[in-house]
């Protein structure tokens, strides 16, 4: 082995594949080639539910190019991959619009495209319900929510502790449909090679394809090899097989020949998963000194008749403070819509901007500083389980951020400040994270002459897993990044989880960690490496289960700058800050654009983010980014991330936390409260656009 | 995507010849037609691309104006010393709209004959009287927070999406066209029509016609003018509510002034009204808020662009206070 290299663990390095990907090199799923490919277009319904009754295939059939149409008359059969989103082309039933309804394969792109367009489809048309509301009568309690919480908890007296309160709010808080769309669709080529099964998918996580694909097509899980090398973005909407992926199979199948999909950007409104639109019902009792002595937190949300999916709205609630009495409750409607899945922090997204918000109105009523506010209810241990944090410095980020800031000299009357035709105002908001951790598999080769092959079915998203894992791998072996050579995104290497969670760096890292330092015990230092190399591979379910029990979060807290225009009601931040405990940060420069990224979606969730529900056609009628905002640069000007050191021993063996989705919790709260502050108004209905303020907004001349 | 044919014209009477067939259109900076042509909401048998044609450039006219070239593209246009200087409000109307990029490739017909953004109309499995005349209008029950107040119809409450327009229409620009049959111009508020019962015609444009130029009139006091652009994010959206607006005040009172609204009708509206009852009247908040509540006493909102009115309101008698030298 080689002598010990400076550690690399913390360094801003770029990105390994940084250059390929600026250069156009880096090839993405659908920029493979394939001899003989076909190209997939999906048909979707248009009616909302129903059922198909003729598809005009014959008309289509006969355009030259188009080699087959396959609908639910003759698609093969599917297995159940326990997702019903997944399970297209098996019925005449019609769930949602939008719904894939037929699959056409032509020889080039642009006549899949035209023949999809020209598919006749009688329907019988049944009807629709797609409008969620805290009082829909198809609400009813699941069995549990995602990733596996209590769908109730209830602790003590919550309506007795209101009567005693010295303050309380009561509230309701909305957010409405949100759309993840990276900047890649999602996107497949499938081929069949007899029995064997060659994927590029535009995935988060290639051993869940893998499984997914063998369960679903009855295939032997050894002949089937899904890679997602380079993937543009995902935000938690390709954490599980989409449609597509089983698209492409099952048209390779049936054709014999290669196949390719994407999605067009229109398709992302149906096909790929979104959050739900949430009602959160808040209501918060305080003593005189802002100590909370009741939390309930009720959320209503929504899923699909076909799948359930129900986000965990009020989980965050039950570990961010403490009370005596507390109630958190979630209630689901099963309606015609696409299946809400999996957006940056389901859960604590819109759970913690419910929370915060009250937090900020308890500030209002009580004129306790909301800084000291939450300073005061900081709780010792987790409210929920009774177990101490692992680390919790969600304090020292409330401190720090407000010195940074300079909160001291804020003033705390609201409305008040106009400069111009603008209104101006501060807020802050705290944010929560889960930092979880599961088992993953690595293995690492030592070659001759000092290199090192490192294979971890790890997922580079664009948040610099590739990067991560070399330099972590770097550490543990002694050497520097440049002799690493990584393998990811491939079923083929040993298993390992989806990057979700914020868990991803933890769980691949640790298994890296382990390989390499099993190589490192097993080949003494000096001794030769064998010239066809040495290898050793490892997995954690041990050490991941031997974890304690302890509460493990990463903590952030936000501060931002509104500027609120008068004339127009529009709002834009000139300073937004972030100040976050997460662990040991293990690359500064990916964290970095983790953070801001994060903080940049929590600004758009604030400010722009709405799926515009067509209540009468019963889909979201802006289905693109010209109509679906996100922001802009403009919106925002001096946009800080700071983070503090923290230890945390009773982690992964790396120390950090998981940063992927911190960055998103309490954003939107912070605006809220800093677009109050500039205009004595308080929306609760996200997003904050001109039209919930120009009603309300003090006149312009005094 | 349908399949279709190009050409590159090499005169104005070439293109307006292939323009003679039904089926076909002119490519301009493509910015909007192409996305139209991938949506299949235009499918053109024929593209006549006019990139190559000699409209001329920005030319100051006798009176004061400026004759402005279908060709100039946004940017330039948007960067001219003379449009700068005489006409504020068309320099800042351009450079609020769409990102640098579009603006490089967006001309100024082009920009002109952009159209609608309702997204029912930009959606080809849905109704849409302006694409499939009597097919029905989706977008009055459904999602309409960003379609028309004035000047709508029962069959289309679309808007014209553009700023450009708006800072025109204010000035009272004259589109000069050429066709088959001879040059022609229009005054900009009889180009532009109003949705009534055939919503699928946006202008009054002869078809297989040309815009060949643009002629701005001498105003005098148009470099008192700016533009404003409510949107909902501060860059590379649509106006909510925009307002073109220039102003000539002496001694305290309205002499003259000029306003459209966009993001509000079929057309880029001239706020006549507002117009006719500020002039003569004293530069206070209340003459403008009389004038504003004048012009949108008219106004016929659905229930999600109720704001609109409140929204135009304020972006109007904030513009004007602006322009009357009140504080920004
Ligand atoms: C994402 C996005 C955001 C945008 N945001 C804004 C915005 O905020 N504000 C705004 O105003 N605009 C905005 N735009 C629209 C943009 O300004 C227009 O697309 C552009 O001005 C059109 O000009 P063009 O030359 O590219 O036209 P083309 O797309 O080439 O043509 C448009 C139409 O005009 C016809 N045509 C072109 N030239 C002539 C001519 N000389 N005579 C007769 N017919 C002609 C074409 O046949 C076609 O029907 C945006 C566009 C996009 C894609």
């Amino acid at each position: 082995m080689s002598i010990d290299a400076p550690a690399v663990l913390g360094e801003p390095i770029p990105r390994l594949e940084g250059r390929q990907k600026v250069t156009g090199e880096a090839l993405y799923a659908y920029e493979y080639r394939a001899d003989e490919v076909l190209y997939a277009w999906p048909v979707q319904s248009t009616i909302v539910t129903g059922r198909i009754l003729r598809l005009h295939t014959d008309v289509v059939l006969a355009m030259t190019g188009v080699v087959e149409v396959l609908t639910h008359l003759n698609a093969p059969k599917l297995a159940d991959g326990d997702d019903g989103e997944l399970l297209v082309l098996q019925s005449d039933r019609v769930a949602y619009r939008g719904q894939v309804v037929a699959l056409v394969l032509a020889t080039s792109i642009d006549t899949a495209r035209e023949a999809a367009a020209a598919l006749d489809v009688d329907y019988q048309n049944d009807g629709l319900d797609v409008e969620l509301s805290a009082e829909h009568p198809k609400l009813y309690a699941p069995e549990e929510v995602n990733a596996g919480f209590a769908t109730d908890s209830e602790q003590g007296y919550v309506d007795a502790a209101f009567a005693t309160a010295a303050f309380t709010t009561d509230e309701v808080y909305t957010t409405p449909a949100l759309f993840n769309n990276p900047m890649e669709p999602h996107a497949t080529l499938a081929a069949f090679d007899g029995e064997r099964l060659d994927v590029r998918d535009s995935s988060q996580g290639t051993s869940s394809v893998q499984q997914t694909l063998s369960t679903m097509f009855g295939l032997d899980p050894a002949n089937v090899r899904v890679r997602s090398e380079h993937v543009g973005g995902g935000f938690g909407s390709k954490g599980s097989p989409r449609p597509n992926v089983i698209l492409a199979v099952m048209a390779a199948r049936v054709t014999g020949r290669p196949v390719k999909i994407a999605y067009t950007r229109q398709m992302m409104f149906a096909l790929a998963g979104y959050r739900t639109p949430t009602i959160s019902h808040v209501r918060l009792a305080a003593n005189a000194d802002g100590r909370l002595t009741a939390i309930s937190h009720q959320s209503y949300t929504q899923t699909s008749t076909i799948q359930e999916f129900a986000e965990q709205v009020a989980e965050p609630s039950r570990h961010l403070y403490a009370a005596p009495n507390r109630l958190m409750t979630h209630r689901l409607a099963a309606l015609d819509v696409p299946t809400p899945r999996w957006m940056r922090a389901p859960g604590e997204a819109p759970g913690v901007y419910a929370l915060e918000s009250a937090m900020d109105d308890l500030a209002t009523v009580s004129g306790i500083d909301p800084v000291e506010l939450r300073i005061a209810n900081e709780p010792d241990v987790d409210p929920e389980s009774g177990t101490a944090f692992s680390s919790r410095n969600l304090v020292g980020c409330l401190r720090r951020g407000a010195e940074l800031f300079g909160w001291a000299e804020r003033d705390p009357r609201l409305g008040i400040r106009r400069d111009g035709r603008f209104l101006v105002g501060t807020g802050v908001a705290a944010g929560m994270y889960p930092a979880m951790t599961s088992a993953s598999g690595a293995r690492v080769r030592a070659l001759p002459g000092g290199r090192y092959e490192l294979g971890v079915n790890a997922t580079d998203i664009g948040q610099g897993a590739r990067t991560v894992m070399a330099q972590i791998a770097a550490d543990a072996l002694g050497v520097p990044v440049s002799a690493i050579s990584v393998d990811l995104a491939d079923s083929t290497l040993p298993k390992g989880p989806v990057a979700g969670g914020s868990s991803g760096t933890a769980s691949w890292g640790w298994a890296v960690t382990k390989a390499c330092e099993r190589l490192r015990s097993e080949l003494a230092a000096g001794a030769p490496v064998p010239p066809e190399g040495y290898e050793v591979e490892v997995e954690t379910s041990v050490d991941v289960d031997a974890m304690a029990p302890l509460a493990r979060f990463a903590f952030g807290a936000h501060f931002v700058e509104a500027r609120v225009d008068l004339d127009s009601g529009e709002v834009t931040m000139p300073r937004m800050l972030g100040v976050f405990a997460a662990g040991r940060i293990l690359n500064a420069r990916t964290a970095r654009s983790q953070f801001l990224g994060g903080m940049t979606m929590g600004l758009s969730m604030a400010l722009h983010e709405r799926g515009e529900l067509d209540a009468v056609l019963g889909d979201y009628a802006n289905h693109d980014l010209a109509t679906y905002h996100v922001a802009a640069n403009a919106d925002v000007r001096d946009l800080r991330v700071e983070w503090l050191e923290e230890e945390d021993r009773q982690l992964a063996p790396m120390g950090g936390k998981g940063i992927g989705e911190i960055g998103i919790v309490g954003t939107a709260a912070a605006v809220a409260s800093a677009v109050r502050h500039a205009t004595g108004v308080k929306v609760r209905d996200l997003p904050i656009q001109p039209d919930r303020l120009i009603g309300q907004l003090p006149p312009r001349f005094l | 995507m349908k399949t279709f044919e190009y050409e590159r014209a090499t005169s104005v009477r070439s293109a307006l010849t292939s323009l003679g067939t039904p089926g076909t259109k002119p490519l301009a900076g493509g910015t909007n037609l192409v996305d139209l042509l991938k949506l299949g909401v235009e499918r053109p048998d024929l593209l006549v691309d006019i990139n190559r044609l000699d409209f001329g450039g920005i030319e100051p006219t006798d009176d004061g104006g400026l004759l402005i070239g279908a060709g100039v593209r946004n940017s330039d246009l948007a960067a001219d010393l003379l449009v700068r200087t005489r006409f504020p409000l068309l320099a800042k109307a351009l450079l609020s709209a769409a990102s640098g990029q579009l603006r490089n490739m967006a001309s100024t017909g082009g920009n002109l004959l952009q159209r609608t953004r309702c997204t029912y109309f930009m959606d080809t499995t849905k109704p849409c009287n302006k694409r499939d005349p009597g097919s029905g209008c989706p977008a009055i029950p459904g999602a309409s927070r960003e379609l028309g107040i004035l000047g709508v119809s029962n069959d289309c409450i679309a808007t014209h999406p553009g700023d450009m327009a708006v800072a025109l229409t204010a000035l009272g620009a004259i589109i000069h066209v050429d066709t088959l049959d001879g040059p022609t111009s229009f005054e900009i508020g009889e180009f532009y029509r109003l949705p009534g019962a055939d919503p699928t015609r946006d202008t009054n444009l002869p078809a297989g016609a040309l815009i060949t130029a643009v002629e701005i009139p001498g105003l005098p006091f148009g470099a008192v003018s700016t533009y404003r652009k409510a949107r909902d994010r501060a860059s590379y959206a649509f106006g909510l509510v925009t307002v073109a607006a220039a102003l000539d005040v002496e001694d305290g009172i309205v002499r003259d002034v000029r306003i459209a609204l966009g993001g509000v009708s079929h057309k880029p509206w001239r706020a006549s009204i507002a117009e006719e009852s500020l002039r003569g009247k004293l530069v206070t908040a209340r003459s403008f808020e009389a004038a504003a509540d004048a012009e949108l006493a008219a106004a016929t909102p659905t229930e999600q662009n109720a704001f609109k009115v409140a929204l135009a309101k304020r972006m109007l008698v904030g513009t004007l206070h602006e322009l009357a030298g009140g504080h920004e």
